[in-house]
């Protein structure tokens, strides 16, 4: 079915697609419409889930991992000073091998209050073992969310995911959207069950040999995401005839010799600067990364192969280093026989609006400096 | 009820590693025997995430299910929502010291009581932090010394009993250390109910308190005969005192002095005259309040769960 949806009603349906068992969510600005929409799906009987109406984003993070832990499918979405208050769970999580799916609708973090779009919120939480997947429009919202569950769920894998997608931009933006797909999600089957004749203990004192280990599979599940992700997409590919990727997009990569790097909705602005610069005979393209965790480094050194010049656009920045594709863009890079120029530009902070013509600034912006902190408006 | 009354069979398992004379161990295994085997603990950071004992190994034969200090009550509503939906048949339970129920947990705790989930909160208040070496709680008593209250505690001790007497729980009890029946009935009982119950147990801590680890079952029981801990049962909308508390209320017992459980105790050695009358008082003050709450002096027979 095709319908014009927002972003936010593409996740809420995606969980209901994704025939989630249990769902606890808290309201913030921008992913509040998720929780609204899923509340009124569950009341009026279109989505079979149980709803928990926590009182903060930590008890949210919370229900979904004891659910999670104890075999039911679950969901939640929130934004920016939400998605900061779970961060001890969020860590959590992870090291419990809960494969919990969450929508984030970026959000900048106060203060002052901004509730427009920005990546910080997504970013502070990148070390957290979290697989991070950040969509461009909200087709593949919809599509990113089912697909997630498959990878978290996978035995290989085992780890929580957010979708992530810019705030308003697409979380309130409505667009065709194409729903409803068959047999390609199953009910989960969670390796966690409870058993009361063989009880077992979930999380008490793991002494340093137990917890390296722990912690080595957990980067170990990351690596093994990644070849998950690459037959994932085929497989939805070969279902739904869309190719929706979970790792990396090319978009006229194939002899570029300046390729644009972002993740996010400014990558579908950046097509068309791409195309207005091939228009006039430059050889440009867009590299656009979807999986920010796992890194695909194996995609990217191969994108980025034959580029003279790399130009990074990040939609968030770590104070007193830099933009955080950026610094990933050059980390991979480093280890590959090209070595190409890369520019860093930090581009619509705080929902600063990124036209195609300040893309295109980005791009012209001169010299070779490492890292030029331009707020590009 | 009979001692005798209370099954054989040991959830909580011998060689855990609870200090000796610990007050909270005590009561985990009796209110794990009244529960029985189709339980889910829900445990926070606290005294209980270490004596259960190391990976691979666990002290307690239940499913646990360890959580962060401040999301018992809601990863417990989690594990609630999950089982019904699979439809497995179990009492989800949550096993919180003070510091993880009065203080950082509160919010969660308050919340799934509004939400009447289907499941029964323990606290187990030992009156501070004794898992990170003894720091006082919303829990500590005035007066109290601790790590974080050299020269004792300023303040009063909250309630959160009282406060979920207030929030119209399914069921709310008191219970002491000192009174393991008592203790145990009031979780059987708790266990038939449905919606959201919550039980109090006050458990002394040796190193915490500074008493010699063989004297917790008198300092269990010199905290009620004191006043300075209240047994009582709060459901249907009414407060009912049981135990020796109700025995005292009647007049059967008399109410001893607060110096008589003050005394014994490092913790409160260094207390002078008035601040033993601000304590005195403060007692007086809350148990004519208890026994107001609970329709006045009873005559009706005492029970002794003791
Ligand atoms: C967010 C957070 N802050 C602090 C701690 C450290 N911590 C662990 S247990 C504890 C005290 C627990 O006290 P209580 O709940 O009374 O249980 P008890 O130790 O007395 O058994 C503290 C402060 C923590 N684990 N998490
Ligand atoms: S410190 Fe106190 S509460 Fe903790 S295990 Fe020892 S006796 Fe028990």
């Amino acid at each position: 079915m095709k319908a014009m949806i927002t972003g936010n009603q593409a996740a809420a349906m995606a969980a209901r697609d994704a025939r989630v068992d249990v769902v606890a969510a808290y309201p913030i600005t921008p992913s509040t419409p998720v929780v609204e929409e899923i509340a009124r799906m569950v009341e009026t009987g279109e989505m079979d889930a149980k709803l928990i109406l926590v009182e903060s984003e930590h008890s949210a993070m919370a229900a979904c991992i004891g659910a999670s832990a104890s075999g039911s499918r679950t969901f939640t979405a929130t934004s920016s000073h939400g998605l900061a208050y779970m961060h001890e769970l969020l860590h959590y999580a992870v090291n419990a091998r809960t494969p919990v799916v969450m929508a984030v609708a970026n959000r900048a973090i106060g203060p002052g209050w901004n509730i427009w779009a920005d990546l910080s919120d997504a970013m502070s939480q990148r070390d957290t073992g979290w697989i991070q997947l950040y969509c461009s429009s909200n087709q593949e919202i919809y599509d990113t969310i089912l697909m997630a569950y498959r990878v978290a769920e996978n035995r290989g894998v085992m780890l929580p995911a957010m979708v992530c997608y810019d705030g308003f931009v697409l979380s309130h933006t409505a667009m065709p959207v194409e729903t409803g797909v068959e047999g390609f999600l199953d009910g989960y089957e969670s390796p966690w069950n409870l058993n009361f004749d063989e009880p077992e203990t979930f999380g008490n004192i793991l002494p340093p040999d137990y917890y390296m280990e722990l912690r080595k599979d957990i980067v170990e599940s990351h690596r093994r995401a990644v070849k998950i992700m690459r037959e994932v997409e085929e497989e939805f590919e070969e279902l739904t005839g869309r190719r929706t990727p979970l790792l990396v997009e090319e978009y006229r990569t194939d002899g570029a010799s300046t390729v644009l790097v972002t993740l996010g909705a400014i990558a579908s602005e950046a097509k068309i600067v791409v195309d207005e610069m091939r228009r006039n005979g430059e050889r440009a393209g867009l590299l656009r990364i979807k999986s920010f965790r796992p890194f695909p480094y194996d995609e990217v050194t191969r994108a980025l192969e034959g580029a003279e010049r790399v130009v990074v656009i990040d939609r968030s920045v770590s104070p007193g280093a830099e933009g955080q594709l950026f610094s990933e863009v050059k980390s991979a890079l480093y280890s590959s026989k090209s070595h190409p120029d890369v520019l860093g530009r930090v581009a619509g902070l705080g929902g600063r609006d990124v036209t195609s013509k300040a893309i295109e600034r980005a791009v012209r912006l001169g010299g070779r400096e490492e890292w030029i902190m331009e707020v590009i408006s | 009820m009979k001692i005798s009354a209370i099954p054989d069979r040991e959830f909580l398992l011998p060689g855990n590693a609870a200090c000796h004379g610990c007050g909270s161990s005590m009561c985990l295994r009796t209110v794990l025997k009244a529960l029985g085997k189709n339980t889910v603990l829900v445990v926070p950071a606290s005294c209980t995430s270490v004596y259960q004992g190391m990976f691979p190994g666990s002290a307690i034969d239940v499913p646990v299910f360890n959580t962060v200090f401040a999301a018992s009550a809601s990863t417990a509503s989690g594990i609630a929502a999950s089982l019904e939906r699979k439809g497995i048949d179990a009492t989800v339970v949550v096993w919180a010291g003070d510091g993880g129920t009065y203080d950082i947990g509160l919010q969660a705790l308050s919340a799934a009581a509004e939400r009447n989930k289907d499941m029964i909160y323990i606290c187990y208040n030992n009156e501070m932090y004794s898992n990170t070496g003894v720091q006082k709680s919303g829990a500590t008593p005035y007066g109290a010394w601790t790590t974080t209250t050299w020269s004792g505690k300023k303040e009063h001790r909250k309630d959160v009993a009282e406060l979920m007497v207030a929030q119209d729980v399914a069921y709310v009890a008191t219970a002491s250390a000192g009174y393991l029946t008592d203790l145990y009935r009031k979780v059987r009982k708790a266990r038939k109910k449905e919606g959201f119950r919550y039980i109090e147990i006050l458990t002394p801590c040796p190193p915490g308190w500074k008493y010699p680890m063989d004297r917790t079952v008198e300092m269990g029981r010199l905290v009620v005969e004191t006043g300075m801990w209240i047994l009582y049962e709060y459901e249907n909308g009414e407060i009912r005192l049981t135990g020796m508390s109700r025995a005292i209320a009647g007049g059967r017992r008399k109410l001893r002095d607060v110096e008589e459980y003050l005394l014994p105790q490092g913790r409160f050695a260094h207390l002078s005259r008035e601040d033993i009358d601000v304590i005195r008082s403060y007692v007086e003050k809350r148990w004519e309040k208890l026994v107001k709450l609970a329709g006045g002096v009873h005559a009706a027979p005492a029970e002794f769960y003791v």
